[in-house]
């Protein structure tokens, strides 16, 4: 039988990008602005989210999908400031999809909401790959995790409009070269933005949640 | 498991063309990987034959093209980079002009660029 070669020329997970444009749009209609925030377990996810809510939530009504492999330990911190919240449990994956946030939208009240966040599952692998729809991504580095992990996972770096280093209170105790990673992060996304912040001591987070609302008030 | 992931959606789209163009087996995929990718194209062998058992791509071979890894400088110039500097703590420097503020032009890649059927 004769061999043949059929042309795809397709982007993989372009199914999922697509989706995620789609849900772009949505959401921009409707008059929300999502962000995909992600790091690896125990940076300081839903403690950067908590202070961050803190600070947001007379200004913005604010909505939450939370992504856990299992448990729901973090949407019963955040519910606990009045916050709605939707916890995808993924039962082993990974990551949080296109499809998993659409399905999610699907369960909030978008007409009393302005402001989103996605607290992706702790990973800096693939959440990178995929794409939720959300407006901006930011990835938080905590100092103790040490200063390699640009090289260590560059697509996550390339791909995030901000990145945030977290625990910067405890920057004394590690070797931690703060020029250095600057320098890293750059070279793959010269639009960068880094925030050095510590959810203990509050250092910080007011410079964060200040380039949030410009890009909110931006798009 | 990143490889996992993405070797899913590869298995559905082949699956998908192969179908729409009546091939009875599938010999080979042809893939387009830029070196920032960061996969390992072993695992994603090992995925694509555990994923496709029982499906016309068993047995298929990946055929994996890495693409280089570019940038652009600001006098207009691109240049090819090792992964190696990239991943390096030294600044890319431009060979054109000596400068220090080129930026990543490509070397993300990561298409399916056909299937050889049968």
């Amino acid at each position: 039988m004769e061999i043949r070669y059929i042309d795809i020329k397709k982007t993989v997970l372009s199914d999922n990008t697509d989706l995620a444009d789609q849900i772009r749009e949505n959401i921009l209609q409707s008059n929300i602005f999502m962000l995909n925030l992600m790091a690896s377990p125990g940076a300081g996810k839903t403690s950067l989210l908590l202070e961050t809510i803190r600070r947001m939530k007379n200004d913005f009504r604010i909505g939450v999908i939370e992504g856990d492999i299992e448990s729901v330990v973090d949407s019963e911190k955040v519910a606990a400031l009045g916050i709605s919240t939707v916890q995808l449990r993924t039962g082993g994956e990974c990551h949080l999809d296109a499809p998993m946030i659409n399905e999610a939208l699907q369960n909030m009240a978008l007409d009393a909401l302005d402001l989103i966040f996605i607290e992706n599952i702790g990973n800096l692998v693939c959440p990178a790959e995929f794409d939720t729809g959300a407006m901006r991504r930011a990835m938080i580095l905590s100092v103790p995790e040490g200063d390699d992990k640009v090289l260590k996972y560059p697509l996550m770096f390339s791909v995030c409009d901000a990145l945030v280093i977290n625990k910067i209170d405890t920057i004394s105790l590690f070797d931690f070269d703060m020029e250095k990673l600057h320098m890293q992060a750059q070279k793959l996304n010269p639009h960068i933005q880094i925030f050095k912040t510590s959810c203990r001591t509050g250092e910080g987070i007011d410079e964060w949640c200040r380039w949030l609302r410009g890009e909110i008030a931006e798009s | 498991m990143h490889e996992m992931a993405v070797t899913k959606d590869i298995l559905d789209i082949v699956l998908k063309y192969a179908a729409a163009n009546n091939a009875k087996q599938v010999l080979g995929v042809g893939l387009k990987i830029g070196e920032l990718r960061d996969v390992v194209d072993d695992y994603m062998q090992r995925f694509f034959n555990y994923l496709s058992r029982d499906t016309i791509a068993d047995g298929a071979k990946l055929k994996i093209e890495h693409a280089p890894i570019i940038f652009r400088c600001s006098c207009g110039e691109t240049f090819q980079v090792s992964i190696k500097r990239v991943m390096s703590s030294k600044p890319t420097i431009c060979p054109y002009c000596s400068g220090r503020n080129a930026v990543l032009n490509s070397g993300q890649e990561f298409e399916i660029i056909g299937i050889e059927v049968i």
